[in-house]
């Protein structure tokens, strides 16, 4: 896994009343509300005041991809022509754009679509490279030779690209950009299942069950793999923000929705046009990006970090 | 010495190989019809005469099995010959050829700032003994990671090009308008250095020679410069090959936000056409810059780390 961020000394490992670290920062309103907590929670990294708010984030733009109209009463798709390029305030507080759409509107109704996109790409991803790693961690061998090679060589075509060509071949449109973006990530996922797999594998518990006589199918299904899901996990967390990212660049290049649908990275590019008379129109959406995705990076940070230090 | 050089240059010869094998899998052997891909884009209407779709056929050679056409293709590219282009009938290597010296001072200016910015960073965050400045400063690279490319770019051309008409904004006209491209792309290429070094010169600071050197009397300037950087770097150079892989298919965006010729003009042109062999090209040309990057990287490590060297003639 990835080497950054265990410089923070763990925190975790000084469960029982832990006084060392509640000493210091005694009276912020944070530390007191996680004193409330029980001890189990209170020392989980999740509970940090900046992942608290990442968390906040997410939902609440989860809840904009599902139940978008609860949140803004404009339409997104058809405006109202006097009220064209009419900057933030009151009424719309993302401002419109060149048709009099309320911008506001068109990133929360968009949000299903490049977050839908999102949710399959890393689906597909963790999916396929999670059978490719199990695969070349069991059988081993030439098989694990010739799986592990052909990943390293998809992680020497930069992902941009590699999902650029993908769409190439596929055609353009919400799902074959997350398809594109899912295919290009494949071997990251593989090169951590292998792993995992190749370090359950040598566990002391597998040993035994495979000691106990249990056949090779049942050792797979009931510990390697229910064991190895953790760090998966987690990668799949982390690399959230990231297809994201590329989501909306991809869609931001013109690959993604058909015009008048929004979506994240379409709605940046539509404001191109307008950046010397309306600031609003490509800011205020790709705003909303870079918040989603910085929350969930920290989202994925946090999750990660127990998986990492229980060992 | 030799046989490590030959060992490594046969491996970023299979590396560059499969990565050949790989791009041509994906865009030819999918289950598409690049004919039918081709044929919709130089439209003739909606009519398309059975004839004229076997004549494209046999003059792409993809009237042949997959292995004839991927050995055609792989024999013509060894020659340096990548095909010609569906939507303007040139050559795909003259294509390649004309974009590249553009992307390349891009590239080169946006890495420099990169490395110089990324370094100082980490210098900075690892250097100081205030908490508050260190966590100040380690929240940004996740901060720079996060932004998308694309709005960084538009947002900075709407401050220092059109409210303060510092920057041209278009175009590929001299030094200045090198500057506003090159920074978008340097933000997140910026960051991951200052990860990779902040991660590294961390672990130097708590290294018993640090402790060492302290004990003796030096400055925390001195250990900075003479211990940490110099042990923290090492390991960074073999982030190069991905910072360049990265600088490549940042143009992508980057060029098509600041409307520049070049690299990443010419994917985005290609994938939008759906032309086929230039998408190979440009990523054929991709896979080599990396892997030739990382191929250097390794020939000079053991000029750079004399332990390398010196270890391998112990054992």
């Amino acid at each position: 896994m990835t080497l950054i961020g265990t410089a923070r000394p763990d925190r975790t490992a000084v469960r029982p009343a832990a006084p060392v670290r509640d000493a210091a920062p005694a009276t912020t309103r944070a530390s007191r509300v996680r004193r409330a907590l029980p001890a189990r929670l209170r020392h989980h990294p999740l509970t940090r005041p900046g992942a608290l708010l990442a968390l906040a984030v997410v939902v609440v733009v989860l809840a904009w991809a599902l139940v978008p109209g609860a949140f803004t009463s404009h339409d997104p798709i058809t405006g109202v022509p006097a009220d064209a390029l009419a900057p933030p305030g009151a009424a719309h507080w993302f401002g419109t754009d060149h048709l009099g759409r309320d911008l506001f509107a068109r990133t929360v109704h968009g949000t299903a679509l490049s977050v839908r996109a999102a949710l399959v790409a890393v689906a597909v991803a963790a999916a396929a490279g999670s059978a490719v790693g199990a695969v070349a961690g069991f059988v081993g061998g030439r098989v694990d030779d010739v799986l592990m090679r052909g990943a390293d060589v998809l992680l020497a075509i930069p992902n941009l690209l590699l999902s650029l060509a993908v769409v190439t071949v596929l055609g353009f449109g919400t799902l074959e950009v997350a398809l594109a973006v899912g295919i290009a990530s494949v071997a990251t996922f593989a090169r951590l299942m292998r792993g995992e797999v190749l370090r359950v594998r040598r566990a002391t518990y597998v040993e035994a069950a495979h000691l106990a006589g249990a056949g090779r199918a049942s050792v797979v299904v009931r510990h390697v793999l229910p064991n190895s899901a953790g760090p998966v996990l987690a990668l799949t967390t982390v690399e959230l923000g990231g297809v994201v990212l590329a989501v909306s660049a991809l869609s931001f290049l013109g690959y993604g929705a058909t015009p008048p649908t929004p979506e994240w990275g379409s709605l940046v590019a539509e404001g191109r046009n307008y950046l010397a008379t309306a600031w609003w129109y490509s800011t205020l959406p790709g705003a909303v990006i870079a918040v989603v995705v910085l929350a969930a990076g920290r989202l994925g940070r946090a999750v990660g970090r127990p998986g990492r230090t229980a060992r | 010495m030799t046989r490590y050089v030959l060992h490594r240059v046969v491996g970023a010869a299979a590396v560059l190989l499969a990565a050949f094998t790989a791009a041509f899998a994906v865009l030819y052997l999918l289950p598409s019809d690049p004919v039918s891909i081709m044929l919709d884009q130089s439209s003739t209407g909606g009519y398309v005469d059975p004839a004229q779709v076997d004549a494209l056929r046999a003059r792409y050679g993809l009237d042949q099995g997959p292995l004839q056409q991927y050995l055609g293709a792989l024999g013509r590219t060894l020659r340096g010959d990548l095909g010609t282009s569906v939507a303007s009938g040139a050559p795909v290597a003259g294509l390649i050829a004309a974009a590249l010296p553009e992307t390349a001072r891009l590239a080169a200016l946006a890495l420099g700032l990169a490395v110089v910015g990324g370094g100082a960073l980490a210098t900075a965050a690892t250097w100081t003994r205030s908490a508050r400045l260190r966590g100040f400063l380690l929240a940004l690279p996740p901060l720079g990671v996060a932004v998308p490319t694309f709005w960084v770019g538009l947002v900075l051309l709407q401050v220092l090009s059109f409210r303060y008409p510092l920057f041209p904004a278009v175009g590929n006209r001299g030094v200045a308008s090198l500057v506003l491209p090159a920074v978008t792309l340097a933000i997140p290429l910026g960051a991951t250095v200052a990860q990779v070094l902040a991660h590294g010169m961390g672990a130097a600071w708590r290294a018993p020679y640090v402790e060492t050197a302290l004990a003796k009397g030096a400055t925390r300037t001195r250990v900075q410069l003479h211990h940490v950087t110099r042990n923290a770097v090492l390991p960074a150079l073999t982030l190069l090959g991905v910072l360049v892989g990265n600088v490549l298919a940042g143009s992508v965006v980057v060029e098509t936000v600041f409307s520049r010729q070049g690299f990443g003009r010419l994917v985005q042109s290609a994938v939008t056409t759906q032309d086929i062999p230039v998408v190979l090209g440009l990523v054929v040309v991709a896979a080599a810059v990396f892997v030739v990057v990382n191929l250097l990287v390794d020939l000079a490590y053991p000029l750079l780390d004399p332990r390398l060297t010196r270890g391998r003639a112990a054992a």
